[in-house]
C-alpha cells in the first residue's frame, strides 16, 4: 500500500466530489422509492395510478439503489483509490467527466422509462436496448480510464483494492453485454434473443453476478482501501487477500443456477450452482476476516470512531449474509425459502447491511478529506449509524419471519392431506410484517436524509472557511 | 518472482488472467444447455400442443411484461405435493420454449400463474384485473382498470411477431398477414385475458408419467 505518497496536486478530486454527492442523493432517491413500494405492499391503495404502480416502481427502486447509488459510489471510490494508490492523476479528465455525465443521463433515462413501462422484463436488467447501449459505452469509458491510470502508475505493485475494482469492471461488461442481447421492435420495446430455460439461466448468471461483482467485488475494493486508511493500520494478511481474490473471481460466476432450484432448469446445473455456493463461504469469509482482523489489537478505535463503526459493522453483515446465501442455495432450504420474503430479507441484509454501510463509511471518510475540513457534526454521524442499523435489523427480521412463515403456510396440510391455507390467507398473515418492513425502510431513509444534511453543511462550512482564508 | 507477483506488476497480464478466470463458470453452466438433448423434454404427439402465442395473446404478454407482473407472480410450478395441489402439474421447460423473455419470476407475493389458464372465467379475470379486492378482499394487487382504456396499436403487432420469428419462434406468413386484423379494436384488457387464459394449457399431461428424470 502506498502509505507515504505525498498528495499530488494534479489529482482529479473534482470528479470524486461530484460522484460522491450524486451517490448520497441517489441513496435517498432509491430508498424513497423502495419505502414507497414497501408501503404499497402494506396498503395497496397507495398504487396511485398506472405510472406509480408497484410493478413499474420496483425496477426503479432496484436500479436506483444498485446502479445509481452503488454505481456512483463505485465510480467515486475507484477514481479516488486508483489515483492515490498509483500516485498519478487520472489518465484522462475529459473521459472521467464523460463517464460522469453519461452515467447521470442514463439514470435520468431510467427514471423516465420505468414509470412509462419501458422494460425488457428481466430483473435488474430492465432498461431497454438504447439505454443498454449507452450503459456499455459509459461503463467502458470508466474501465478504460481506470486501466490506463494503473498503466501509468509510479509504483511497482498494483494495490489489492484495484484488483477487485478491475475484476468487477471486466465481469460487469461481460454480463451486461451477453444478458442484454435483444431484437428491437421499437426504441422502447424489444425481445430477449434467448427463450425459456436458456433465458432463465443467462438471466440468473447475470442476476447473481450483479450481486457478486457489482455489489461484492467492487465494494470489497472499497473495503480494502478505506478500512486500513480509517483505522490507520495495514491490511491483516496479504496472502489471504490473494487467495480470496482469485477464489471469488473464479467461484462467484457459478452461483446463478442456485436461483433456479427445482425449476425446469436441469438438475445438474442447479446442483452445481449449490455446490459452488457452499464452497464460496470460504473466500467470502476470507474477505470478511481479512477486514475485521485488520483491527486486531486496535478494537478500542471503535469506541469513538463512528466512521470505522460503519465499516466494521458492514463486514459483520457481509459475513452474515454470505453464510445465509449458501444455506439458502441448499435444495432443502431453497424448497422453503424460494419465492418468499426470505429472499428479499437476504438481499437487504447484503444491500442495507453490507453495501450501504461500507459505502456510507467510505463517504464519511471521503467528504472531510475532499473538502479539506472536519465533518459538520460527528454526533449526526453517530445518530445515522444507529438509525441505519436499527432500520436494517427491523427490515431483515420482519422478512425472515414473514418469509419462513409464508413458506411453511404454503406447504402445510391437515390430517386428511388437504392444504391448510388458501393463498389469500397467507397474504393476510404477511401484513404486519410488511408494515414493520416499511417502518425499517423509513428509518434507513431518515438516516440517509441526515447524511445528506450533514454533508451539505460540511461542504458549505468548507467554502465559507476558504472564503475567510481568501479575505485574510 | 512468483506468477502472482508478475500479475501485480503487469496490468495487462492481470486483465487477461481475470478475464479467463471469470469466464469459466458461465461457459460450463450455460453452453451445455444448448447441446444436451434432455434440457427441453421430448413430448409425444398426443401430449405436445405447444404453439407460439397468437397475436392477441402475445400483445397480452407484452402488457404482462410491461406492468412487471413477474415481480409478484411466478410462472414456474415446482415438483412438490403442495404446489401440485395448489397450482397443478409442475412446469416443463418445453412450456416456455417460445417465451422471450422467460417470465418464471422469483417471488410469489401473489400466486403462481403458470397454469392459471381456464381456472377462472373471462368475466372473473376482467373484474379481478379491474379491481382485485372486489373479488379477493385480502389481495394487495394494484388495480388495472386502465387496461380497458388502452386500445392495442395494431400497426406494431406484425413487427413484434417478425422480431420473435427472427429469434426462432415458428410464426408463418399467415400469422404475419393476419396479425393486425387479429388485434384491431381490442383493448389491453382483452389481450391480457387472452394471454392469462392460455397459460399452462398447451400440454396434455399423461397421468402417472414421469416427465423429469
Amino acid at each position: 500500500m502506498v502509505e507515504n505518497t505525498p498528495e499530488n496536486p494534479n489529482y482529479n478530486m473534482a470528479i470524486v466530489k461530484a460522484f460522491t454527492v450524486c451517490a448520497v442523493v441517489y441513496l435517498i432517491v432509491g430508498a424513497l422509492v423502495g419505502d414507497l413500494i414497501a408501503w404499497q405492499l402494506s396498503f395497496p391503495a397507495l398504487n396511485f395510478n398506472e405510472y406509480l404502480s408497484f410493478g413499474r416502481l420496483r425496477p426503479l427502486h432496484t436500479n436506483a439503489v444498485i446502479f445509481a447509488f452503488g454505481g456512483c459510489t463505485l465510480m467515486a471510490t475507484a477514481f479516488y483509490v486508483v489515483q492515490r494508490t498509483c500516485a498519478v492523476p487520472l489518465w484522462s479528465n475529459r473521459l472521467a467527466w464523460f463517464t460522469f455525465w453519461g452515467w447521470n443521463l442514463i439514470i435520468v433515462a431510467a427514471v423516465v422509462s420505468f414509470p412509462m413501462g419501458w422494460t425488457q422484463g428481466k430483473e435488474y436488467a430492465e432498461l431497454e436496448w438504447p439505454i443498454d447501449i449507452a450503459i456499455a459505452i459509459v461503463w467502458l469509458s470508466y474501465m478504460f480510464n481506470f486501466i490506463m491510470t494503473i498503466a501509468n502508475r509510479k509504483v511497482s505493485h498494483i494495490y489489492v483494492a484495484n484488483w477487485f475494482f478491475l475484476g468487477m469492471m471486466i465481469m460487469i461488461t461481460y454480463l451486461h453485454v451477453v444478458n442484454s442481447l435483444v431484437v428491437p421492435v421499437t426504441l422502447t420495446h424489444s425481445y430477449s434473443i434467448y427463450s425459456g430455460v436458456h433465458d432463465a439461466m443467462i438471466q440468473w448468471w447475470w442476476g447473481h453476478n450483479a450481486v457478486g461483482f457489482f455489489l461484492t467485488a467492487g465494494f470489497l475494493g472499497i473495503m480494502y482501501y478505506f478500512i486500513p486508511k480509517q483505522a490507520d493500520l495495514p491490511i491483516y494478511s496479504y496472502r489471504l487477500s490473494v487467495l480470496h481474490f482469485w477464489a471469488l473471481m473464479f467461484g462467484y460466476v457459478w452461483l446463478g443456477a442456485h436461483h433456479l432450484q427445482y425449476t425446469a432448469l436441469p438438475d445438474w446445473a442447479g446442483s452445481l450452482g449449490a455446490a459452488v455456493s457452499i464452497a464460496m463461504i470460504i473466500p467470502s469469509w476470507g474477505g470478511a476476516i481479512n477486514g475485521l482482523m485488520t483491527l486486531s489489537g486496535a478494537w478500542n478505535k471503535l469506541r469513538d470512531d463512528y466512521v470505522l463503526r460503519f465499516l466494521v459493522v458492514s463486514l459483520a453483515f457481509y459475513a452474515m449474509s454470505t453464510f445465509e446465501g449458501p444455506v439458502m442455495s441448499l435444495k432443502t432450504v431453497n424448497a422453503l425459502s424460494h419465492y418468499t420474503d426470505w429472499t428479499i430479507g437476504h438481499v437487504h441484509s447484503g444491500a442495507l447491511g453490507w453495501v450501504a454501510m461500507v459505502s456510507i463509511g467510505a463517504i464519511y471518510h471521503l467528504v472531510p478529506k475532499l473538502w479539506k475540513t472536519d465533518i459538520h457534526s460527528v454526533s449526526l454521524v453517530n445518530n445515522h449509524f444507529w438509525i441505519h442499523t436499527i432500520g436494517t435489523v427491523i427490515y431483515i427480521c420482519a422478512m425472515w419471519v414473514s418469509g419462513i412463515m409464508q413458506g411453511l403456510m404454503w406447504r402445510a396440510t391437515d390430517d386428511y392431506g388437504n392444504l391448510s391455507y388458501t393463498f389469500a390467507e397467507t397474504v393476510v398473515a404477511m401484513h404486519p410484517y410488511y408494515v414493520l418492513r416499511s417502518v425499517g425502510g423509513l428509518l434507513v431513509l431518515l438516516g440517509a436524509g441526515i447524511m445528506l444534511y450533514n454533508i451539505v453543511m460540511t461542504i458549505r462550512g468548507s467554502s465559507s472557511q476558504s472564503a475567510v482564508a481568501a479575505r485574510a | 518472482m512468483s506468477f502472482q507477483e508478475k500479475l501485480e506488476k503487469n496490468i495487462w497480464g492481470l486483465i487477461v488472467m481475470v478475464s479467463i478466470v471469470v469466464s469459466i463458470g458461465g461457459i460450463v453452466e450455460i453452453v451445455p444447455l444448448y447441446y444436451l438433448d434432455n434440457t427441453i423434454e421430448t413430448l409425444t404427439e398426443e401430449e405436445d400442443s405447444i404453439r407460439p402465442y397468437t397475436a392477441l395473446e402475445q400483445e397480452g404478454r407484452d402488457v404482462y411484461v410491461r406492468e412487471g407482473c413477474y415481480l409478484c407472480h411466478s410462472q414456474m410450478i415446482r415438483p412438490f405435493r403442495d404446489e401440485k395441489e395448489r397450482y397443478g402439474h409442475f412446469s416443463l421447460a418445453a412450456e416456455s420454449k417460445y417465451d422471450h423473455p422467460f417470465q418464471w419470476g422469483s417471488k410469489r407475493t401473489g400466486p403462481d400463474l403458470a397454469r392459471v389458464g381456464g381456472k377462472y372465467s373471462n368475466d372473473w379475470q376482467r373484474q379481478h384485473l379491474r379491481a382485485p379486492r372486489s373479488l379477493v378482499p385480502e389481495s394487495v394487487m394494484p388495480n388495472y382498470a386502465f387496461f380497458e382504456d388502452h386500445i392495442i396499436d395494431e400497426s406494431l403487432t406484425e413487427r413484434k411477431l417478425r422480431a420473435l420469428a427472427m429469434v426462432g419462434v415458428p410464426y408463418t406468413d399467415a400469422d404475419f398477414a393476419g396479425a393486425a386484423d387479429a388485434v384491431r379494436g381490442k383493448t389491453e384488457m382483452d389481450a391480457m385475458i387472452a394471454y392469462l387464459q392460455v397459460l399452462g394449457t398447451m400440454v396434455n399431461f399423461e397421468e402417472g408419467k414421469d416427465y423429469r428424470e
